[in-house]
Order: structure tokens, then C-alpha cells, then sequence
């Protein structure tokens, strides 16, 4: 993997980029933008999950804590100074790096689940402060008023829309990146072990942290285009649970051993909610969701990449 | 005597209440062959690990190649040229042989230069000498008790050691896997690696060791020829709980 298919890789990103830009020019009806813009914000973050939860094996529940972090920090940008979208992602993507800057340091004394438990609490802080937070709506949330759409785009749905297609480019290459290099490596063995990773001179902590850093900043990006997309932004919607489930599920349905996995996953359990939500109920879900996630826990540990048997991954392996 | 490679000087660890290492004070040389021994808990794999930086001691330090390491983190502690094996091996158990060594080639020896063709032979020629070669693309999972103790000493050789650490390298296996890695760390020995080797197979205690210490509860009883280490009561002592 790697090197040899590099050029092949930035080719697929330029046709997916401009042909998700040509479907916005072509395409006149919103629903399937507003549809696809949350599948592509869950690629977003199970790519982002993945390179902390999936590279590292630290398990982060605290998705729904940089999600809603991103939400809020552009509607504090878009409040306070009008900021445009893009100032609005990046800001959010700086605030996300220090809160996963935070979220590392954790890992100095706890791991596997205490680790997790922890990231929980992390949402539960985070969400409390912006509860309590006048200035962006407290707990009653804030209405936002869209500015006008920027050209070549006739809507601000399908601005978001390529938004978002962006900001899955720039994760996943950013995932592969790491992946591919020896800090994807030194991620694998501090994974495995992270005394003997030590002792064979990997800089565990600040491994670490760099790929909270990523991570959250990812996260906390595809959380940004949210308040403009829903024009609204309220505590129990930006910090719902929720984030954190679906992320760590597609990422784990789809595999965590490569880039491709928290892909398919998000784009199956994506297009699978998204199905349901129109023809039977939203609530209805979450149970598919779970459903889905024990299927494969039990029955592919590997993931969907695993059941397709990627050559680099033997058998035997645990 | 050359100048020491390792000074241990009055280390003390302390987990609460409990003194595992009660200064400790001793000086290895280059190239030297040290034996460590003493009865379970008596503070062996302890003072391993404040020599690699898995713990700091509570009080003294860690003198490498003249220098202070006693506030260095592992990582660099490995860089400088301390390697270790564990007790109970600790592969990276979801990669391959090769990439196990890589991790090393990649971190510890900081070769970031090298060219993947020249890390493949760099790798071919460890596991050649350990008699791993075989097992280069295996996962380490799959691996058999020795192999992986074989394994653990090539990837504590591919970060380019001046002191090796080998802690019961040769627990649970068989004589003649002894009596192989063994000879593996002999055959360390004579390209100039200074070994540090814990043990309680004693007749490779014996026959490996220039010098052998023995602690019990912490505290050196004794230290010296193997011969007269072995001989000595209060070793005996410690050995036997006479």
C-alpha cells in the first residue's frame, strides 16, 4: 500500500471532488445533498475516530464532545464576527486540536477503558460549559440566519454539501498519510504494547498526542459546517451521544486496520440510516445501528475490509 | 579498567511502603558479560527497570557513557543505546517479524536515511543470525515460545545496542533452546555488546556470566567471579530460604 498507488490515490480524490462538484451544478433537487452531507460528515469523523481509536487502540467516546465543540466554535466565530465558512472549519479545527491535545495527556495515566470512560466525561464538561454559555444561545440553542450562497453554488445546502466532500479529502489523506508513515507504525506498536513500543524507542506520548491532535481537529471540523447546515444549534443535538456511537460503529464495521475501512463503514451505515430514517422512523436507527455493530463484532472482527481479505492482512493475526 | 558503561548509583524504588531496590550501587563495564541473579521478587526485573526507564527509581541515578539518564524517558534511554527484552515477551503481536523490527530500525537507530531495500537486508541479516529468516513475514501471534524470546533479542539488536538487557530470555524453554539462545547472546557478546543477563537457569548463569550478582530483598548479598558468587552462604541463603 502506499507509495506505488500515491498518484492513483490523489487522482481518485480529484475525480470524487470534481464529480461531487458537477452534481451540485447539475443536480436540481436538495434532498439528496442534504442526505449526503451527513454521510459525508461521517466519514469525517469515523476517518478522524479511526486514528486515534483504530491506529492507537485508544477507544474515544468522546466524538460528540469535538462534534459539538466544531458546532459551537462557528457559531461563535459566525456571531461574533460574521466570520465566513471557511474561518468558521478552521477555527474549529484549532479548538479541536487543543481539546485533543487535553484528551492525549489523559492517555498518561489511563488506558483501554478508563481511557473511554473518561472521553465520556470530557463530553459531559464540554456540554455543561456551553449549556451555560449565554453568548451562543445556552441552553435553548440559536436560531442562525445563512449569508448568501457563494458562487458557483445555487444553495447553501449544496455549498455544504462540497463543504463536506472537502473535508473527507482532507481526512483521508491526512489517515492515509499517517498510516503510511512511520508514525502509523509507532501508532501500531504502541497499540500493541505500549511498554515494549517504549523500549524500542517509539515516543509513545508524543505519539499520542499528535494523533488526539488530528483526530479532534478532524472532528471538530466536520462539526463546523453543522450550525450552518441545520441553521440552528442547540446543546442535546451538537453533543448527542449519538456522534460518538456511529463514529466508533462504522469505523470498527468497516475495519480499523486501513484508511478504506472507516469509508465503507460510514458510507453503509451512513446510506443504511439515512434509508431507514425516510421510510420507517430515526429512532429506528440507532437500533440497526447496535444491531449491525454486535453482527460484526461477533462475526467479522476485522471489518468489512477483513472479510474481503486485503492481501496485507494475514489470517492468524488477532 | 575502561571507564564504566553503566554506573547504577544507590538506586532505591520504593512502591509505597515497599523497598524493591535498596540502593543498589554498581558499575558494569564495556563489553562486559554480567550475570543478575536472586530469588522471585527480589528486585532483579525491578532494577531493569530503572536501568531502561521503564520506572524511576524513588532515589540515586542511572548513569550511560558518563551521562545522567536517570530523568529520560525509555524512548530516548533506547536511543542512546540501552536495550531490553522482556520476561514475558511483548511483541507487537499484530505485525510481522520484519515489522517488528522495523519499528525498531525506524525509532530506535533513527536510520531514517535508509532506503527499504536496505532495511530488508539490515532486518534479513538479524534474523539470519538469530535464526529467524525463516519467519520473516510471519505474524508475531503465530510464533512459538522460543521464536518469539529469539525474536525480542532481534529487535533489541536492530536498535543498534551498546548495552543489551536480556531478562529471562530462556525461562520455560526447553535445554536445547537454552543451550541455542545461549549461544545467541555469546555471540552478541563478542561483537562488543555489553549484556546485562538475567537468569535462573544457572548453569548458563554459569557458563555465560564474567561477573554474577546476586540480590535478595532488594540488596546486593554478593558479587563477583560466578564461582565464588555461587559459593557464597548467604547467596545460598537466599536461594534455598535456609
Amino acid at each position: 500500500m502506499g507509495k506505488s498507488n500515491g498518484l492513483g490515490f490523489w487522482i481518485a480524490c480529484a475525480v470524487f471532488l470534481g464529480a461531487m462538484l458537477a452534481l451540485t451544478l447539475v443536480m436540481k433537487n436538495e434532498y439528496p445533498f442534504f442526505a449526503g452531507y451527513v454521510i459525508l460528515q461521517f466519514i469525517v469523523l469515523a476517518t478522524a475516530w479511526n486514528i486515534l481509536g483504530g491506529y492507537a487502540g485508544y477507544v474515544n467516546f468522546g466524538t460528540s464532545a469535538f462534534f459539538g465543540l466544531g458546532v459551537y466554535i462557528a457559531v461563535m466565530l459566525f456571531k461574533a464576527i460574521g466570520a465566513p465558512i471557511v474561518v468558521q472549519i478552521a477555527g474549529a479545527a484549532l479548538v479541536g486540536a487543543v481539546l485533543g491535545f487535553g484528551v492525549g495527556l489523559l492517555t498518561l495515566r489511563m488506558q483501554g477503558i478508563f481511557f473511554s470512560i473518561a472521553t465520556i466525561a470530557v463530553t459531559i464538561i464540554i456540554e455543561t460549559c456551553v449549556t451555560n454559555w449565554k453568548f451562543v444561545g445556552g441552553a435553548a440553542g440559536i436560531q442562525l440566519q445563512r449569508p448568501p450562497v457563494m458562487a458557483p453554488f445555487d444553495s447553501y445546502v449544496k455549498m455544504l454539501f462540497f463543504v463536506q466532500a472537502a473535508l473527507v479529502v482532507i481526512a483521508v489523506a491526512l489517515a492515509r498519510y499517517v498510516q503510511g508513515s512511520w508514525i502509523g507504525r509507532g501508532l501500531q506498536a504502541l497499540r500493541d504494547d505500549e511498554l515494549a513500543a517504549e523500549c524500542t524507542g517509539v515516543p509513545t506520548l508524543k505519539l499520542k498526542l499528535l494523533a488526539c491532535c488530528l483526530s479532534g481537529a478532524l472532528m471538530s471540523a466536520a462539526g463546523a459546517p453543522s450550525a450552518m447546515y441545520l441553521q440552528f444549534a442547540n446543546p442535546d443535538s451538537a453533543f448527542n451521544l449519538n456522534y460518538s456511537v456511529s463514529a466508533l460503529a462504522m469505523a470498527l464495521i468497516g475495519g480499523t486496520a486501513h484508511w478504506i475501512g472507516p469509508i465503507l463503514g460510514a458510507i453503509l451505515l451512513g446510506v443504511t440510516q439515512q434509508i431507514l430514517t425516510v421510510t420507517i422512523s430515526s429512532e429506528v436507527n440507532v437500533l440497526i445501528l447496535g444491531l449491525m455493530l454486535v453482527l460484526f463484532v461477533v462475526g467479522a472482527p476485522a471489518g468489512l475490509i477483513g472479510l474481503v481479505g486485503f492481501p496485507w492482512k494475514k489470517r492468524g493475526g488477532t | 579498567m575502561s571507564a564504566p558503561l553503566l554506573k547504577i548509583e544507590n538506586v532505591t524504588k520504593r512502591f509505597g511502603g515497599f523497598t524493591a531496590l535498596d540502593s543498589v550501587s554498581v558499575d558494569i563495564a564495556p563489553g562486559e558479560r554480567f550475570g543478575l541473579i536472586g530469588p522471585n521478587g527480589s528486585g532483579k526485573t525491578t532494577l531493569i527497570h530503572c536501568i531502561s526507564g521503564a520506572l524511576r527509581p524513588t532515589a540515586g541515578g542511572i548513569v550511560f557513557e558518563g551521562r545522567d539518564v536517570t530523568g529520560l524517558p525509555a524512548h530516548k534511554r533506547t536511543r542512546k543505546g540501552i536495550a531490553r527484552s522482556f520476561q514475558i515477551p511483548r511483541p507487537f503481536k499484530t505485525m510481522t517479524v520484519r515489522e517488528n523490527l522495523l519499528v525498531a530500525l525506524d525509532f530506535a537507530s533513527l536510520d531514517h536515511g535508509l532506503s527499504a531495500a536496505e532495511q530488508t537486508s539490515h532486518v534479513m541479516s538479524i534474523l539470519e543470525r538469530m535464526g529467524l529468516a525463516t519467519k520473516v513475514d510471519a505474524i508475531a501471534s503465530s510464533l512459538s515460545q522460543v521464536e518469539l524470546r529469539k525474536m525480542e533479542l532481534a529487535r533489541a539488536m536492530a536498535a543498534k545496542p551498546k548495552l543489551l538487557i536480556s531478562d529471562e530470555a530462556m525461562a520455560g524453554l526447553s535445554s536445547s533452546e537454552v543451550d541455542e539462545v545461549l549461544d545467541l547472546l555469546l555471540k552478541l557478546s563478542g561483537d562488543g555488546i555489553t549484556i546485562i543477563m538475567i537468569e535462573h537457569i544457572m548453569h548458563a548463569v554459569m557458563r555465560f556470566s564474567s561477573r554474577v550478582m546476586c540480590l535478595d530483598a532488594g540488596k546486593i548479598v554478593a558479587i563477583g567471579e560466578p564461582k565464588a558468587v555461587m559459593e557464597n552462604k548467604r547467596v545460598q541463603e537466599a536461594y534455598l530460604g535456609a
